[in-house]
């Protein structure tokens, strides 16, 4: 059986507007071989769930530098859950200081990768625990 | 064995941070074909290559301006007033994500993010407290606001009334610059064409009412931190000035009416002489395009006057107290530029807004500079150095290359439709990703030089109670108002938009009637419409 290739979300929730990161990963996503479907800037947790839904896809990577990454990774883990969708993995990246960091893991989120982040770091992680649903 | 084989250079890649190939040595022979007279010329002076100003810091110091803003108003104002009592010589305003994207407090977008950037603003009752014991008439004041920014300009006209300061006593600095938000930071409500517009009307409404205002600060800083080279932030930036000028131009402006008054907002990254190389060739451009493309006759009009930041994005989240380091180079670099003001960020800004003890250290990096270093005892104390000159010509040219091709385009706005320079600066940021991950472009603590065991710094946390409370208070203040009183605003302000009639007067009195920035957003997304943005990576 062929397994089909990774598929990942790169998102932009909120209204903060800060995409070099965000467009970085998706980039590097992309030319290590996964499908990287990315959003671009302002989306709503709802828009991204929809989103990710949609397009079927294994992982959702949030990007936040604005300080509202506590309610905003909250709201789409709470979305997937009610959409019967918590198979999709959420992991992110962005200004988060260490204690929020612990609680967003604690709450599900998958990884969050902060400023100094190699882009091998981040796929090497998604090569190794997002998996493609069958 | 030749001298090169006993002499072996390091196998480092000499080359500045744009990529401009950087010789061993530089002589009199790299500067044959260089006037003294043509391209330096005296301090204060076209083409102001030495500074803007006869006796620069030999006059008067720069200003020192940290940017500030965060919580509730209140919070942002005792911030203020701290710094003031520092020595800081002028304010600086950050906003919170609502505030720039035009969304009151109470909206459901603002959901996580009242007062977390920046303050939290809704109507005219929040800038009141911002500046309460504050002297408008006293104090300059640079706001970092795009989109609203003409709220945010007849908010602070309205509160400089109400304190009985008189309109031409109000000095400061709207950042005001959407162009360089479709390129670079991304905030926005309307497309490129009406949000130019708006940034025309308060261009003219500036320069007859509020003379010592700067209606627009055209701002490199956000071009150059989302991944830009040196040499695109100065050709994107000026690009930008260009794009204004030329808009008001068009509207019959006299551009020795509104240039003197444009101002300029560069990030000075970690390449000492190209940082300060940028600095010098921005002057030498902007006034020879002012007074060969414009026809510019005031001398003022052709001065590049620029507020400077040291570079977030070179600020790690990995030891940080050694930002401290690179921001006391970095704030050096805007000094031998010759900056008229300086922000010097603060070390833990990786990890959250800064605390009071880290401020502290940023603002006195500034005096420690000012008052022990000696840099500012001469004017342009680098002037004739055969690398620098050299530099300063490189920079120069490369960018009057990019500005050639963006004039081919038929100018920035078209340019920004086609995505060219979104393109070229997500490019040069994942070229420079791809060479830090490589280590062929060294990082300090990130990528060399690590170290296993790091200690907690301690940080700024912005309290929840913050949006509770700022969503109650617009929702009383809002629901106090006639609303029949408030629909009439509204209704003149779409007039205003549609007709085309300047906005600002209309503005002006819609917030003293605690019209909110939310409201008055909303007229600009109904009568011009969303902005969509090309999605390029």
């Amino acid at each position: 059986m062929v397994e089909r290739s990774i598929r990942v979300v790169v998102a932009k929730p909120g209204l903060d507007g800060h995409d070099r990161g965000a467009k970085i990963v998706a980039r590097a996503l992309r030319d290590a071989g996964f499908e990287v479907i990315y959003t671009g800037l302002h989306q709503t947790p709802e828009q991204i769930v929809a989103t990710a839904i949609q397009e079927d896809a294994d992982a959702i990577g949030l990007s936040v530098l604005s300080g509202a990454h506590n309610y905003l990774f909250q709201r789409v883990l709470e979305l997937l859950a009610e959409h019967g969708a918590a198979d999709i993995a959420v992991f992110g990246g962005g200004i988060i200081p260490p204690e929020d960091i612990a609680a967003l893991k604690a709450m599900g989120v998958k990884e969050l990768f902060t400023p100094g982040t190699s882009t091998q770091d981040i796929v090497r992680f998604v090569r190794e625990h997002i998996r493609a649903a069958v | 064995m030749t001298e090169r084989e006993r002499w072996p250079e390091r196998p480092a890649r000499f080359e500045t941070l744009s990529g401009i190939p950087i010789e061993p040595l530089y002589t009199p022979a790299s500067l044959r074909d260089w006037s003294h007279d043509e391209q330096l010329g005296r301090p204060g002076e076209y083409p102001f290559t030495r500074g803007v100003y006869p006796t620069m810091y030999r006059g008067r110091l720069w200003t020192m301006r940290m940017f500030a803003g965060f919580g509730r108003p209140e919070d942002t104002n005792a911030r203020f007033k701290y710094l003031l009592a520092q020595g800081q010589t002028g304010l600086s305003t950050a906003f919170d994500m609502p505030a720039l994207m035009g969304y009151d407090a109470d909206h459901p977008r603002a959901r996580g993010e009242v007062g977390k950037e920046g303050v939290s603003i809704s109507t005219l009752d929040d800038f009141e407290r911002l500046f309460a014991d504050i002297p408008l008439g006293d104090v300059t004041t640079s706001m970092t606001i795009n989109c609203t920014a003409s709220v945010a300009l007849a908010m602070y006209l309205a509160v400089a009334e109400k304190q009985g300061v008189a309109w031409e006593r109000v000095g400061g600095t709207m950042q005001n610059d959407m162009l360089k938000e479709f390129i670079a930071q991304k905030e926005w409500i309307c497309p490129p064409e009406p949000a130019v517009r708006i940034v025309v009307d308060m261009i003219e409404f500036t320069s007859k009412h509020v003379p010592r205002f700067n209606p627009v600060s055209i701002s490199g800083y956000h071009i150059r931190e989302a991944g830009a080279t040196a040499v695109q932030e100065l050709a994107f930036t000026l690009a930008d000035g260009l794009g204004y000028v030329e808009a008001a131009c068009a509207r019959g402006l006299d551009i020795d009416s509104f240039a003197p008054r444009l101002s300029f907002f560069f990030d000075i990254h970690n390449d000492f002489f190209e940082e300060i190389a940028k600095l010098r060739a921005a002057r030498r451009l902007w006034a020879r395009f002012m007074k060969e493309r414009f026809g510019a006759k005031k001398p003022e009009s052709m001065r590049l006057r620029t507020h400077t930041q040291t570079a977030g994005v070179s600020a790690t989240a990995q030891q940080p107290l050694n930002n401290i380091a690179r921001v006391a180079l970095q704030a050096l670099a805007a000094v031998l530029g010759g900056a008229q003001s300086l922000h010097t960020n603060s070390y833990d800004e990786t990890w959250a807004l800064p605390t009071e003890e880290a401020v502290t250290v940023a603002l006195r990096t500034q005096q420690i500079i000012a008052e022990e270093s000696g840099v500012a005892l001469t004017i342009d104390p680098l002037g004739g150095s055969y690398y620098l000159e050299t530099l300063t010509n490189q920079m120069e040219e490369a960018a009057h290359d990019y500005i050639r091709k963006i004039d081919a385009m038929g100018g920035i706005v078209r340019a920004i439709d086609a995505g060219y320079p979104q393109r070229e600066i997500a490019d040069a940021a994942y070229r420079c990703q791809l060479m830090e991950d490589r280590r062929d472009k060294i990082v300090v603590g990130v990528n060399k030089y690590l170290m296993p065991e790091e200690r907690p710094i301690n940080y700024l946390r912005i309290d929840a109670a913050v949006e509770r409370e700022q969503v109650e208070r617009v929702g009383r203040f809002k629901a106090a108002r006639d609303p029949a009183k408030v629909e009439r605003r509204l209704k003149q302000l779409a007039d205003a938009c549609r007709e085309p009639r300047n906005v600002m007067p209309v503005l002006v009195d819609a917030v003293k009637d605690y019209v909110s920035l939310g409201e008055i957003s909303d007229v600009y997304r109904r009568v011009f419409g969303l902005y969509r943005e090309p999605i390029i990576f």
